[in-house]
């Protein structure tokens, strides 16, 4: 389904655009016309992590007139595997500040607009209402439901991307012309059930396979080129090397863009919608989460405790908290690990931030552990106040 | 009937890698118990505790979404692919 340009031309091209620009103008889909719409258009990237990384920089470089970048986070060491809008002396600074600045080295005929804050319901509307297209590189499912949300009520297409590991998926979410978000995934899953990148992993390349798919639909939707991937999703598989495409049909019923729309303006807080952890999480760990600090007291003053990490072996191979026993996730969910429990120690939980361990405290729970306990902000509280010698990841 | 699922890497830890694994059924409620007779708990992932496809969770038998068909009633012809899609939000 090929459909019309979003975006009208620019009135001209500099004599230094046309020397930049060349390499597009030579191609007659894309030619002067093309080029000036490109130069014309307003694309607003929401973070400046794995995918906003490649998003940026090809956008920048194929002379999107202008680049607006919101982040609220710092870069990260953890980030340069797969961010590489950032480099090693941003460490530390702002992630929109230093996407702006590679942004600036890329293209300077580029503006770029910073948004630096947090996407939340009460600015995502007047930020997006400034831009014709967003491109969707967050981490994290409440804000990608929040994202569409304003992009529907705002009329507004937005090129979504999503990554894990080895897997990749990519649409174009448009609501006048196809289906959104919501009509592809209706309901966010419950916490805990998908890990994230920092829990999981991402292979960092991946990030660049998605994020230039991202960038060639936003050029085909600006100039009107091609067909774009509205109502397909596009999946990768990087170990197979393979992509296929699927059909995404817009829902009838879908709450926000169907035929009677229950959603009609943004949800008061993504963050429940989503569940940052379950109710029986939050409930468990309530009076039952102890600090880093007072765990190492608890060893140093020889307590007859049983500290069980439940992560996954490979994060346990790069860094773990002395004296603790490797019990994935997994196996409490399966009950399999309870039979291995000691009655007669106090179990404390941990993982990498403390979410994981307090899904299994809830098993725990219910299962009659009363005085099990987990670490809040598991292994990497322990190494910021305990031992900061230890790697992070 | 004997047909071919696609496992994604979020739930290649129940077929031990797989990424691709032989099934069997004549609907997409057959082949999804049967998958879970091979793999015990995978068909948890997919199925809520009511037995309905998780509302985060996509099948599609060859290029077709379930959802916008007859459900786990889609028949599944001899040699149809069947794609397990969760949602992911990493980026």
């Amino acid at each position: 389904m090929s459909l019309p340009p979003l975006v009208e031309p620019a009135a001209e091209l500099t004599v230094d655009e046309v020397r930049r620009y060349s390499r597009h103008l030579i191609i007659p889909d894309v030619g002067m016309a093309g080029q000036k719409r490109l130069k014309n258009a307003k694309v607003l990237c929401v973070g400046a992590g794995g995918l906003g990384s490649p998003a940026l920089m090809y956008l920048a470089a194929a002379g999107v007139g202008t680049l607006g970048i919101v982040d609220f986070d710092i870069v990260d060491e953890s980030n340069l595997q797969r961010q590489i809008i950032h480099g090693q002396s941003d460490v530390g600074r702002l992630k929109a500040e230093s996407a702006a600045a590679t942004v600036r080295e890329i293209n300077p005929l580029v503006h770029v607009v910073i948004h630096n804050v947090a996407l939340t319901t009460d600015n995502v509307m007047d930020i997006f209402a400034g831009y014709d297209l967003i491109v969707d590189g967050t981490d994290n499912f409440a804000t990608r439901y929040m994202v569409n949300d304003a992009a529907v009520l705002l009329g507004k297409p937005y090129v979504w991307g999503s990554i894990y590991r080895f897997d990749g998926q990519a649409s174009v979410f448009w609501a006048e012309h196809g289906p959104c978000y919501r009509c592809l995934y209706p309901e966010p899953p419950p916490p805990g059930m998908v890990p994230s990148c920092a829990e999981g992993g991402v292979l960092g390349v991946l990030c660049a396979s998605i994020g230039s798919i991202q960038v060639n639909e936003a050029i085909k939707v600006l100039t009107g080129i091609g067909d774009p991937l509205v109502g397909r999703l596009m999946i990768y598989d990087a170990l197979e090397m393979k992509y296929r495409d699927v059909k995404v049909r817009k829902d009838p019923e879908c709450v926000l863009c169907g035929k009677n729309p229950t959603v009609t303006q943004l949800l008061e807080d993504y963050e429940a919608f989503c569940g940052t952890i379950s109710d029986e999480a939050a409930q468990a760990a309530l009076g039952a989460t102890i600090t880093a600090a007072e765990l190492k007291q608890m060893q140093d003053q020889g307590e007859n405790i049983y500290l069980i990490d439940v992560r996954e072996q490979n994060e346990f191979e790069i860094v773990r908290i002395p004296g603790s026993v490797l019990i994935p996730k997994g196996e409490f969910l399966s009950g399999a690990a309870l039979e291995k429990l000691p009655q007669n120690k106090r179990i404390v939980l941990h993982c990498k931030s403390g979410a994981r361990s307090a899904e299994v405290l809830a098993v725990l729970k219910s299962a009659g552990f009363a005085d099990a306990v987990h670490v809040g902000g598991g292994v990497l509280s322990w190494i910021k106040t305990i031992d900061p010698a230890l790697p992070t990841y | 009937m004997s047909v071919s699922v696609r496992i994604p890497t979020i739930l290649r830890t129940y077929t031990g890698g797989a990424a691709e694994v032989a099934g069997e059924g004549g609907t997409l409620r057959e082949v999804l118990a049967k998958l879970d007779a091979d793999f015990p708990g995978i068909g948890a992932r997919i199925l809520d505790e009511s037995g309905k496809i998780r509302r985060f969770v996509n099948v599609y038998v060859g290029e077709e979404d379930v959802r916008f068909s007859a459900g786990l009633d889609t028949s599944t012809p001899e040699g149809a692919q069947i794609s397990v899609i969760p949602a992911v939000a990493g980026g």
